[in-house]
């Protein structure tokens, strides 16, 4: 029961982009469209996942002082791993997401459940913890660009709905991005108080 | 005339925060009062310039000879992380004043997107070092004017009637999205 509400807070009740605000520039860079949404989300979730996992395993042998820039390094060592592997696999989605990969590093929602959960709780709750987390994340990418994807160029996961001819072409350029999300922000607010 | 279209293309047309959703966090984190967002802009771009610096002669001089261009993630945040630092304990000692102005924010730079992006750009698009230089100084006046240009309408949004749903960050957001269509004006220019 306790692990099921700690990999489930991450969805609505503590979603890192919705109640948190934190990763703010992947969410708002990448979600053009959903496929880069999810891509970037399970990108993400895989990162927070292991990072959370060596870190919970290293807790007691980092010194307090230097644990900041330890975390770091291993929040870095996994985003190169992601890099190389997207690199070769699925270059298409590597090249559309581009500075964003490397942008994991700087990522608060990483470093900040490192910090504030995986420093201070055991290996398996860790682990759930970065994967809620992360798939909490990637809801929200997910969310923010299908909703640019249909109402910017008529489409959801490159399926047309609707004629191109009635596109609001704002949506899926930087402006529709935060106009998008601070709507978004404001129903989950909503849903979240009833 | 090469430095020229890059200083435009830097601060109006790709404007780091605003086109490119770079530097994010402190964009809507520190932006309630101008004078803050004018100390948070200062800082930003002491170390954007510095960490670019840096970067790019490790980058040139290190990694390509060595061929370790794989480790250009960890090398570039662990530099900066360490960048931030130094720079603190410097400030402090050789120019209190400067280090009581800039201070808190020093901390929340390594972990704004906007330097370690910037350096990778750079490296990204090949520049030499002055281009380099160059581009990072005008993404620094680009963060700088979109943030002082932000807090000053949230000081004016404060005396507003915004309806209840959207009180605090949405209204934020959407402010910074007509803020943003107002730069794309900018995009015929370069």
């Amino acid at each position: 029961m306790n692990n099921l509400k700690n990999f489930t807070k991450g969805f609505i009740k503590e979603n890192p982009v919705f109640i948190l605000l934190l990763g703010m520039c992947p969410t708002l860079g990448v979600t053009s469209s959903a496929i880069n949404g999810l891509g970037m989300g399970l990108a993400t979730t895989f990162v927070l996942t292991m990072s959370n996992l060596v870190v919970s395993l290293v807790k007691s042998k980092i010194p307090d002082k230097v644990r900041i820039p330890a975390f770091i390094v291993i929040i870095a060592t996994f985003v190169t791993i992601v890099q190389l592997v997207m690199q070769a696999y699925v270059p298409a989605l590597y090249k559309s997401l581009g500075l964003f990969i490397p942008l994991i590093v700087v990522n608060c929602i990483v470093l900040g459940r490192a910090e504030a959960f995986a420093s201070k709780n055991t290996v398996f709750s860790s682990m759930i913890d970065g994967l809620g987390m992360g798939l909490g994340f990637s809801f929200a990418l997910t969310l923010l660009g299908s909703i640019r994807e249909i109402l910017g160029s008529g489409k959801i996961f490159d399926i047309p709905i609707y004629s191109e001819d009635y596109v609001t072409l704002l949506f899926v350029l930087p402006p529709g991005a935060f106009i998008v999300l601070g709507y978004l922000i404001s129903v989950i607010k909503k849903i979240n108080k009833a | 005339m090469n430095y020229f279209i890059i200083i435009l293309s830097a601060i109006l047309v790709n404007n780091i925060v605003l086109m490119q959703f770079l530097g994010i966090c402190p964009f809507l984190g520190v932006s309630k009062k101008i004078s803050t967002a004018a100390g948070m802009a200062g800082a930003v771009a002491f170390v954007m310039t510095l960490a670019t610096i840096v970067t790019y002669l490790i980058q040139e001089f290190i990694l390509n000879p060595l061929n370790l261009a794989y480790l250009q993630t960890i090398t570039f945040i662990l530099i900066i992380a360490a960048l931030v630092q130094l720079v603190e304990i410097i400030l402090k000692k050789v120019s209190p004043a400067l280090y009581q102005a800039l201070g808190i924010f020093l901390p929340l730079i390594t972990t704004n997107c906007a330097i370690l992006g910037v350096a990778l750009l750079t490296i990204q698009k090949e520049f030499n070092l002055m281009e380099g230089v160059v581009f990072a100084i005008s993404n620094a006046i680009g963060f700088g004017l979109a943030l002082v240009l932000f807090a000053g309408i949230r000081e004016q949004l404060d005396l507003m009637d915004v309806p209840k749903g959207l009180k605090g960050t949405p209204i934020a957001l959407i402010t910074a999205g007509i803020l943003a269509m107002a730069f794309m004006g900018f995009s015929g220019l370069v």
